[in-house]
């Protein structure tokens, strides 16, 4: 319990310095445009935070257009397939100039310019120009990637340490385990049942994890929120909803399109309604994950920002300690809403798996 | 609404679906199943030793109870030859005291008997032999006294009257 | 953000926020009552609540 404390504050201190960074060479500007400015620069780096970006910025000073990170390779699909590297865009400042194609980065979306980088607007301010299929390998990407590739390590050797182990898992197992067999007796089983719960064991238990780990992966310093992109979370609930109706059995349509057990009339009221919470289901688990974890972001990024604007003895220590305990809250969540998907999702595989019971 | 479908971006969702259904095939071919399958495994062991450790005490139990039901078959056997013997001597010893009394009262009656014989022999004998004597007696009585009638007279008398004494 | 989205949005709020509070004191009510039923009390607590989430993300994003 201490370590984790510790680790923390650690974690705490490091989102701090990182808006330090942000604001650290900025004093003089702030002297000059008062508070106002300040915020809205607050204001512009979560938004920018919680977005995607096409390149893996650990820092940045936005001022002095200074970033301190690695560029990601951008794939276009515009008349064939454009492969290049994001340091081209020079974090939307220049224009990239492709094969005779020129891209620009606008708000984290690449779009088609002229060779002068025009982009035109419409009358709610949104950009008209042409946009390429991205494809791009962006940091969501690469925070998905490592996440996958660190699951894949660790279950590995957990599976390899009861072989070696003689049943008895060993070393990160030991933490593991007990997790993996808390998907299948608390979620799975009791949900999905005893007789068919094997097959969605491996979708149940990737999702948990995925899910558990790009949270936790959010709560870092890296602050990546992918599981706050409402594209992943349509990937993630389209699995289910796919997995949910393709596995389903007689008796789950039937409860949709022919109520058993009410009258005539209700099964003709029932069924448009049933039929809409097949789709409501799923898009509520998209929409759940994604407005948590991004709640979740914004609030303590707010409270860490807040800090510089109050600028007090009182306040700034106020908010730092809110920001800590806001972070303990989020590190619940983190766990709670990979739970809360999973269960979900065990729940609606048992209901397209009901047997009759009438 | 319109600002979550500005977000969404086609490439994330591409590459999403793309790693998400790798992850969940790799991993179920070399983390998820292995793991299952050992865990089950390890489950069903841990049954099974349950399982034949229950059989293993039922078995002892059942043991116990043979043995505890062989030993009072062999006590009630002991004890039932005990008794047996205790019995058969009993009745040896009541036969045999029956068998003596029996002989002993015919030894007894036997001996009675010849007493009782030989009594009435003895007696018969006395009886002939006072009789011979007394007839004897009579003999020389009356020869020697019959010669005088007044004595005649008197042992008339005299026999009259131990007639009537008699009776 | 308009006035009326802030003032909707806030009403989502409070509607979400009331409903999920008497889920909760439902549940903690019913966890005292059968303290060992807790583990099925909770999660259909938990599956409740996240209804009612989602309805409130949903109108929230509505607004």
């Amino acid at each position: 319990m201490q370590k984790i404390s510790v680790v923390r504050i650690f974690m705490t201190l490091a989102l701090v310095l990182t808006s330090l960074n942000l604001v650290a060479k900025d004093t003089e500007n702030v002297e000059k445009e008062g508070k106002g400015g300040l915020k809205t620069e607050i204001k512009e780096f979560i938004a920018h935070h919680l977005l995607d970006s096409h390149d893996f910025t650990l820092f940045s000073d936005e001022k002095e257009h200074k970033y301190y990170g690695f560029p990601l390779p951008v794939i276009l699909w515009d008349g064939g397939l454009k492969v290049f590297s994001s340091s081209k865009f020079h974090h939307g400042q220049t224009v990239a100039e492709v094969g005779g194609n020129y891209y620009k980065l606008y708000h984290s979306k690449i779009y088609k310019t002229d060779a002068a980088g025009t982009i035109d607007y419409d009358a709610h301010h949104h950009p008209t120009n042409a946009k390429p299929l991205d494809f791009s390998i962006t940091k969501n990407v690469v925070s998905m990637l490592l996440i996958s590739i660190l699951m894949f390590f660790m279950f590995r050797s957990l599976a390899k340490s009861y072989k070696k182990n003689n049943g008895i898992p060993s070393g990160i197992g030991r933490f593991l385990e007990p997790l993996v067999l808390f998907v299948r007796d608390e979620i799975a089983i009791p949900n999905i049942g005893e007789k068919k719960y094997r097959k969605y064991m491996s979708f149940l238990l990737t999702i948990f994890f995925f899910i558990w780990f790009l949270n936790l992966l959010g709560m870092t310093p890296l602050a990546v929120n992918v599981t706050g992109n409402i594209a992943v979370t349509f990937g993630l609930a389209l699995l289910t909803f796919l997995i949910t109706n393709l596995t389903a059995n007689k008796n789950y349509w039937g409860h949709i399109f022919w109520m058993p057990g009410v009258p005539t009339f209700m099964k003709v009221v029932l069924a448009p309604i049933e039929l809409l919470g097949v789709f409501i289901k799923p898009f509520s688990l998209m929409i759940r994950l994604y407005a948590n974890m991004t709640a979740g972001h914004v609030v303590i990024m707010s409270i860490v920002g807040m800090m510089f604007l109050f600028k007090s003895w009182i306040g700034s220590p106020l908010s730092f300690g809110l920001a800590f305990a806001l972070s303990i809250l989020e590190l619940l969540v983190a766990a709670l809403q990979a739970y809360i998907f999973t269960m979900l999702a065990a729940l609606y595989f048992g209901m397209a798996n009901e047997e009759a019971h009438h | 609404m319109d600002k979550l479908l500005d977000q969404f971006s086609f490439g994330l969702f591409f590459w999403q679906i793309l790693i998400f259904v790798g992850l969940i095939f790799l991993l179920k071919k070399f983390a998820w199943g292995p793991i299952l399958k050992s865990v089950n495994d390890r489950e069903a062991g841990i049954k099974d030793a349950l399982k034949s450790a229950e059989e293993a005490r039922k078995e002892m139990q059942n043991l116990q109870a043979d043995n505890e039901r062989i030993l009072n078959e062999a006590r009630a056997e002991r004890d039932g030859m005990l008794k047996e013997a205790r019995q058969l001597k009993e009745t040896m010893i009541s036969d045999a005291k029956v068998e003596a009394q029996t002989e002993a009262d015919k030894i007894v009656a036997q001996a009675q008997a010849t007493i009782e014989s030989e009594k009435k022999a003895a007696i018969a004998e006395l009886k002939s032999q006072v009789a011979g004597l007394s007839v004897e007696i009579a003999e020389k009585v009356v020869r020697r006294e019959l010669a005088d009638k007044d004595k005649q007279l008197e042992l008339v008398a005299s026999m009259l009257g131990d007639v009537t004494l008699i009776n | 953000m308009t006035i009326p989205d802030i003032v909707g949005a806030g009403l989502i709020v409070i509607g979400a926020g009331l409903g999920i509070g008497k889920i909760g004191g439902s549940a903690m009510d019913a966890i005292a009552r059968q303290p060992e039923a807790s583990g099925k009390i909770q999660t259909a607590m938990l599956i409740a609540a996240a209804l009612i989430e989602g309805i409130g993300f949903a109108a929230l994003f509505a607004a």
